[in-house]
């Protein structure tokens, strides 16, 4: 183990558990390369866009793996590829625009073009003008191919993957979670809306909080004043075996009380404060089984958000060891009549940079972020519900906190960690 | 639009930006009909024809909530907003209803010190005029990034 952690080349950890993680994971320059190679480019299926943000062939959409520039494509045949949004002559940026339709890619700079299947196509001047210059005869078009990537798609959300290797996407990731993706994304969608939300932290600060149920009815307490998320809910943690995916759910139990709150030293519960226009949680039952919240991720970059109907996509986007942008798609479905329309506008105010319960996630990575620096051979804990990642039936626990470490050192270190 | 409504139009935006700049937030739905539609949104989405908002609110009890839980519930750190905005530019006029489109810049300021332009953007307003006041029905924050740094606590 101890070779491993050496040879690997990144931040050493204290011991072989993914219970005490080193601050430095947050802060050094050459793990976040390492993570760049193992991670964002290593077997992983990183989510892109929808499906159907690409409607027809021709369609085109700009996205990013780590900080590494994508361009999706719908070709003639209705296929989807991936590639680098880098031009192989010289490496410009291929696709300037954020998204559209065209038959081909025109690089700008010099105008070589490729077909939607990523080919190159065309070379401006390549038998040079009036005979002089051009390319010379050994120069061969096939060789000068976008980078392309593998392009996966399920339930609606189109995934790359730079690897060979990676599984295919429903075992990666794993049975319940796939069922859980299909159980949100189970009907056309249409698009409500967009925004990107500028986190000052490392990007996995932002991925551990959204596995992190025990802070979920703390740190926000619009949440727990209104019964949407209390710790005495029904509800649990599902972990894959990978540990990188989860599910966080729960639903309303009426017959539960409340009476574990109140002897906690927690600011929470506030019982007087009352909505004045309540009408912002009529939720509806859409998926009729009485589940009220379900946050799911995938591993490394990708939440999956259904607080009541307030349905969303977050892509997480590493900009930087510090920086990150989440990329927020707001979603209904093509059936909403008028009435859900609305009721979905109105309960994404509760996620979002400027969601009731949850803005306080966009600010808490910084706080971590600021907090380590210049201690950062220190470590933090994650010891709530044990020290493994399994599946839990209670929302008390870090064990999905774990499970992303457990997928992100089998990665890093090439070998499962004991969890 | 005659003088009295230009006036009271523009007393209508100096008390917006008042409110909100001077931490008197609980006086800031009071502008507002109510019902209304406050929505905080962004060039891409608004040219798109999506409907959501990073804030998005169809009544002044919704604005009144959006205020007591920045009061009661939320966590973000100590900040102050500037407004600067330039002279509202008529759209229609139609009865008593006005619509008028006006740009602003807010500048954040943090408990740190710490300075940042934190959105630039339009205001598309229908300011209902009833007798001598005037109230929006209708206020579309169109920011012109679709960015937005850390979080929104309070409205722009
Ligand atoms: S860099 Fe694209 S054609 Fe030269
Ligand atoms: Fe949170």
């Amino acid at each position: 183990m101890t070779d491993i952690i050496a040879t690997s080349g990144g931040v050493k950890w204290p011991s072989d558990k993914v219970s005490t993680i080193p601050f430095q994971v947050y802060t050094d320059e050459n793990q976040y390369k390492i993570e760049n190679e193992r991670i964002f480019k290593g077997s992983t299926w990183n989510y892109l866009c929808l499906d159907a943000e690409l409607p027809e062939p021709g369609s085109f959409i700009v996205s990013r793996i780590g900080e590494t520039p994508i361009v999706i494509t719908r070709d003639e045949d209705g296929q989807l590829n991936g590639f680098v949004n880098r031009c192989a002559h010289r490496g410009s940026l291929l696709c300037l625009k954020h998204k559209g339709k065209a038959e081909n890619l025109t690089c700008v700079y010099h105008a070589w073009s490729y077909d939607l299947k990523g080919n190159l196509t065309g070379v401006a001047f390549q038998r040079g003008v009036k005979r002089q210059g051009g390319m010379p005869d050994q120069f061969k078009k096939e060789d000068y191919n976008l980078r392309k990537i593998h392009v996966t798609e399920f339930s609606g959300l189109v995934f790359g993957s730079f690897s060979d290797d990676a599984p295919d996407i429903e075992s990666y990731l794993g049975s319940e979670i796939a069922d859980r993706i299909r159980r949100v994304l189970n009907r056309p969608v249409r698009i409500l809306g967009h925004n990107t939300q500028v986190l000052n932290n490392n990007w996995k600060l932002y991925m551990e909080n959204t596995k992190d149920s025990y802070h979920a009815s703390i740190l926000h307490t619009f949440f727990t004043t209104f019964e949407l998320n209390r710790l005495n809910q029904k509800g649990g943690i599902i972990v894959d075996d990978s540990g990188g995916n989860h599910v966080s759910y729960s639903k309303i139990d009426p017959s539960l009380s409340n009476d574990d709150y109140g002897s906690q030293n927690i600011r929470s519960s506030k019982d007087e404060y009352r909505l004045e226009d309540p009408s912002l949680l009529d939720g509806v039952d859409e998926y009729g089984d009485g589940v009220t919240l379900q946050i799911l991720t995938v591993f490394p970059g990708l939440v999956l958000q259904q607080i009541q109907n307030a349905i969303a996509i977050r892509q997480i986007v590493p900009t930087g060891v510090e920086t990150t942008e989440l990329v927020w798609t707001y979603l209904g479905f093509q059936d909403d009549d008028e009435a859900m329309v609305e009721r979905r506008l109105k309960q994404a105010n509760l996620a979002g940079p400027a969601g009731f319960i949850s803005m306080e996630d966009g600010a808490v990575g910084n706080f971590v972020q600021r907090g380590i620096n210049g201690t950062e051979e220190d470590t933090s804990v994650v010891m709530m519900g044990g020290e493994t990642a399994e599946s839990q039936a209670f929302r008390a626990t870090e064990t999905s906190v774990r499970g992303f470490w457990k997928k992100y050192r089998t990665l890093i270190e090439g070998q499962v960690p004991n969890a | 639009m005659n003088e009295q409504t230009r006036n009271l139009i523009e007393n209508l935006m100096a008390e917006y930006v008042s409110r909100i700049d001077n931490d008197d937030l609980e006086r800031w739905p009071d502008l507002f009909t109510d019902k209304c539609l406050y929505s905080v949104t962004n060039r891409e989405n608004h040219a798109q024809g999506y409907a959501h908002g990073a804030i998005w609110a169809n009544s002044k009890g919704m604005l009144k909530d959006r205020v007591s839980a920045l009061r009661e519930a939320n966590i973000y750190e100590e900040q102050v907003y500037r407004h600067i905005g330039d002279a509202v530019r008529l759209i229609t006029l139609d009865n008593d209803i006005v619509t008028v489109q006006s740009n602003f810049m807010v500048v954040r300021t943090m408990h740190t010190g710490d300075i940042h332009l934190f959105a630039t953007g339009m205001y598309l307003d229908r300011i209902r005029i009833q007798g001598d006041t005037a109230l929006f029905e209708e206020r579309i924050v169109v920011c012109d990034s679709q960015k937005i740094d850390t979080l929104l606590a309070i409205p722009l």
